[in-house]
């Protein structure tokens, strides 16, 4: 499915360039890509290697399972084939905990971590498994209570309440979040 | 209640930092240790995630800046007004699960043509805060476990932003109109 957006992103994108007289501008543009994205994941790393210090302390002085004891009631319903007492737990707690608040890209490596866990216990490995499914569909949905970029921004503009958008933010990203796993539990029947 | 939100999304972090080192030293574990350690698996995870960036990057950038970005966007806009969303709005949506980068300079665009306080402004800024960058997010988390088959997950989270963009264009209507 990636692969086939991945590959019509390029094609039509060279194409239409090629047609409308644009093509001088398509390599700068792909070797700025390029660029960018070694920046935007060289900028992830400072905050990816503080948060995982920070969680092998958590993880090694048993903190990270009293954290998940607390949360784990409501996670554990959305993964009811995760063993409670699994790594993968403490580090899907985590990550749902710092989308709720707001936290960005600090969530993130939480969210790997978590990833990393479910992969052991996955039985076929190339393959995505249901609660792999599920903890990125969390994800991509934007479940959260402070959307505090788009606040910063408002801010920034001048508006005259800028985080009145926040009740708004969270009745949609509730929808989303509630469709995308409607959506999720509908097609995981189907086999492809 | 928004201030209890705000004033918790301000303490957490910083607390979090505090709590976690002092309760490690607490249990007695080798703190400094356990932290080196641990951001050393950071490093490794940076270096597989960079393919996966890499390639969602280069992709788009080639489609937006052809222009065929907004071929795409333009016979699609009366279909979206009839939605109740403004035409305006429209490459918002297109834009969001691609690139969180791109859409937020987008969102700062339209915020700065039609004011922060407008309705364009109000919704694309509730879709932009709404859903995350689903394309993004699913190469980020299961490239780095090196998973290739996806399954159902792309069609679940496309649409999951689908009802999110729906729903931020009703409730702005219902709320600021």
């Amino acid at each position: 499915m990636i692969s086939l957006i991945w590959v019509l992103l390029v094609v039509i994108g060279v194409g239409y360039a090629a047609g409308t007289g644009r093509i001088d501008g398509v390599t700068t543009q792909a070797l700025a890509a390029a660029n960018n994205a070694v920046e935007m994941v060289l900028g992830l790393v400072g905050v990816i290697c503080l948060w995982l210090g920070l969680m092998k302390i958590a993880e090694k002085s048993g903190l990270l399972d009293q954290v998940a004891r607390l949360v784990a009631p409501v996670v554990r319903i959305l993964f009811p084939d995760i063993p409670s007492g699994h790594p993968a737990m403490g580090a899907m707690v985590m990550n749902i905990g710092g989308n709720l608040l707001g936290m960005g890209s600090a969530s993130i490596p939480f969210g790997l971590k978590a990833m990393a866990a479910l992969q052991d216990i996955n039985q076929g490995k190339t393959v995505a498994s249901g609660a792999m499914c599920r903890l990125v569909i969390l994800n991509t949905s934007g479940l959260t209570i402070i959307p505090a970029s788009v606040i910063g921004l408002r801010a920034s503009l001048g508006a005259t309440d800028p985080t009145e958008i926040a009740a708004t933010v969270f009745m949609a990203t509730t929808a989303s979040t509630v469709a995308a796993l409607s959506a999720d539990w509908l097609l995981k029947q189907r086999r492809l | 209640m928004m201030e209890i939100l705000t004033t918790f999304s301000r303490w957490a972090l910083p607390v979090m930092m505090m709590c976690i080192p002092l309760y490690g030293m607490l249990k007695g574990i080798d703190v400094y240790e356990a932290f080196v350690e641990g951001a050393q698996e950071g490093l490794r995870i940076a270096v597989r995630i960079l393919p996966y960036v890499l390639a969602i990057f280069f992709a788009f950038s080639v489609f937006r800046h052809s222009g065929a970005l907004q071929a795409v966007t333009q016979p699609l806009a009366p279909v979206v007004r009839a939605l109740g969303i403004p035409s305006e709005v429209l490459p918002m949506l297109v834009v969001r699960p691609l690139s969180g980068g791109a859409s937020f300079g987008l969102l700062a665009e339209l915020l700065q043509q039609h004011g922060p306080d407008s309705l364009v402004g109000r919704m694309a800024a509730t879709m932009q805060g709404a859903t995350d960058t689903t394309f993004y997010i699913i190469s980020l988390y299961f490239g780095s476990v090196g998973i290739k088959h996806l399954r159902h997950v792309v069609p679940a989270a496309l649409i999951g932003d689908l009802c999110g963009f729906l729903m931020a264009a009703y409730i702005c209507r219902v709320m600021f109109v």
